[in-house]
């Protein structure tokens, strides 16, 4: 049994890994198409001509605007509706949880197209701001989330102490809770930032005439498919692992610390 | 509520955080659903017969659907095709899960959530697309059935649902691995040990004692796998063929292509009843509420 779970492992990883693995191998294959078979010779050449596309340059900045645009919205909401939910007893909660958690399960196409149709009656069609709407709507929500699970684990005798000792609550917000949730808020920035950059369902409707480096991909896949996409990902993938290691490393290092907070 | 956020944190920052709580909840949530429902229920008109006498709410969009065969049977296909998807990924994931929670050792559990984690983080599309050079009629999967001898001619396998399965499965299979993960690793190891003790099979310990305690683990994967399937844009347009069409796709034709916004967001607001059925009665057979799914 234990021999036959383990080899399931093993193959369910391969799984997991050999679609990145050959489509990062297509990149280098010096054919017209994405593939590895037949190889037709190694070359760069794909890197070069990604550098020299202006289109896919333009679809880059409007996606690192959008994501900016998405934290400046969303992180100060999920921060705010923690803080909600933290502090606010009422009979009404149950119902305000639920419409919180709403958008994290509803698809994201519907979010998308919600807010398309809200927007045009104040005649703003789709484009660069309706995405930071669309997609800050369903990522304050799970900024919300890593926000509260700090945010229950938070020892409120702190806050009181500070305000004993004479500070305003303003000062107690600034100088206790904030830095208390700094780790918090600062993996949720980068969850919401990649979320945002990789997000694609709500960003089809809401999108318009511009481009974000998702549709810009997608586009591709259906017309005037070449390697170059593939070395376009292959750099994502590894902007990404990077990012994802970086990520893992500090998060258990901090749940180390915490781990020994909670031992004293 | 405000009485409450006041004292805590004084006038100006209670008023700043029911602000954005507000604005969030009913300008960015609520109203654009309500809109898009209020859209669905309306005749698509011209500009000028907006408020006219043709103007009034109407059942017609919804009975579009049922009068036309094809897009109803894309509706069903879709429904489906999102189940199988997502009994599918729960097989798969389960066997990992429990590897995870109770086999592994916690140096290996770390390194495998690790491995997990990395191509999760990697964009829906490209891994769509890794699949689509993967299952190309001249890819390396053919190629390598055909040098094993197992079939003797290229099969279109981006010609059918099969594809489109394939990719929805590898897209989401973290939504399930995650949280079955979480509640199996919550179950006592003595359980399963007093389980074989008392003389109970690797099946019968499982049916008896890890799957009970993982319910809530299952709802919640299951809801976020059939939302993600059944929701799903990219997969379907990279790896289906026009004769195996999503149901988001007509969606997106009627908005796009159809330039019938009415119709399509009354088309849209079936996807959401159909999720939200799905998940209602996900909850009710697995007995959680939505507090266990947030986790």
């Amino acid at each position: 049994m234990a021999f036959g779970l383990r080899f399931y492992i093993v193959v369910f990883f391969l799984y997991l890994f050999l679609p990145l693995i050959v489509m990062a191998a297509a990149t280098f294959n010096d054919s017209r198409f994405p593939t590895i078979t037949p190889w037709d010779g190694t070359t760069l050449r794909w890197f070069g001509e990604l550098w020299a596309d202006g289109g896919m340059w333009q679809a880059l900045s409007n996606s690192l605007l959008v994501a900016t645009g998405v934290l400046c919205l969303a992180v100060p909401i999920g921060i705010s509706s923690a803080l909600f939910l933290n502090t606010v007893s009422s009979r009404a909660k149950p119902f305000i949880y639920a419409l919180i958690l709403s958008p994290l399960l509803t698809p994201g196409v519907i979010i998308g197209i919600s807010t398309l149709i809200f927007w045009r009656q104040f005649g703003v069609s789709g484009g660069i701001f309706l995405t930071v709407l669309g997609q800050a709507t369903f990522i304050a929500a799970y900024v919300m989330l890593m926000v509260m699970a700090r945010l229950q684990r938070f020892d409120r005798t702190m806050e009181r102490a500070a305000l004993d000792l004479g500070a305003s609550q303003w000062q107690m917000f600034r100088r206790i809770l904030l830095p208390y949730l700094k780790p918090a808020i600062l993996s949720a920035a980068v969850i919401a930032f990649l979320q945002s950059f990789e997000n694609y369902n709500t960003t089809l409707f809401v999108v318009g005439y511009d481009t974000t480096l998702t549709v810009y991909i997608a586009s591709k896949v259906r017309t005037g498919l070449t390697p170059a996409v593939n070395a376009l990902g292959l750099v994502l993938i590894l902007i990404t692992v990077a990012f994802a290691v970086i990520y893992e490393v500090k998060r258990r290092r901090e749940q180390a610390s915490l781990a020994r907070l909670s031992r004293q | 509520m405000f009485a409450q956020l006041k004292a805590r944190f004084g006038g100006p920052l209670a008023m700043a955080m029911l602000t954005l709580l507000g604005m969030w909840l009913i300008v960015m949530v609520t109203l654009p659903q309500l809109q898009m429902i209020d859209y669905s229920l309306r005749p698509n008109l011209l500009p000028a017969e907006v408020g006219g006498p043709k103007d009034g709410w109407t059942l017609d969009n919804y009975v579009t659907l049922f009068n036309n065969d094809i897009h109803r049977g894309i509706f069903f296909k879709t429904l489906w095709s999102s189940i199988l998807v997502t009994v599918l990924t729960l097989i798969v994931s389960y066997p990992l899960a429990y590897y995870l929670a109770k086999v592994a050792t916690p140096r290996q559990a770390a390194l495998c959530l690790l491995m997990l984690i990395v191509p999760f983080w990697i964009n829906e599309i490209l891994r769509t697309y890794s699949w689509f050079i993967i299952l190309a009629f001249r890819g390396p999967l053919n190629e390598i059935l055909l040098a094993l001898g197992l079939i003797e001619r290229p099969i279109r396998f981006l010609n059918g649902d099969a594809g489109v399965m394939v990719g929805m499965v590898y897209a989401y299979i973290l939504f399930m691995v995650f949280p079955l993960y979480n509640a199996i690793e919550s179950l006592d190891d003595n359980q399963i040990r007093a389980a074989r003790d008392l003389g109970a099979g690797t099946l019968r310990t499982h049916r008896r004692i890890v799957i009970p305690h993982a319910k809530p683990g299952i709802a919640t994967g299951s809801i976020m796998t059939f939302m993600l399937a059944a929701g799903s844009y990219a997969v379907p347009a990279l790896l289906g063929s026009p004769g195996s069409r999503w149901f988001t796709q007509i969606i997106y034709n009627w908005f796009f292509e159809g330039g019938n916004w009415n119709q399509g967001a009354a088309y849209a607001f079936l996807l959401l009843v159909l999720c939200i059925g799905f998940m209602s009665l996900v909850m009710k057979f697995f007995k959680v509420g939505l507090g266990d799914i947030a986790k």
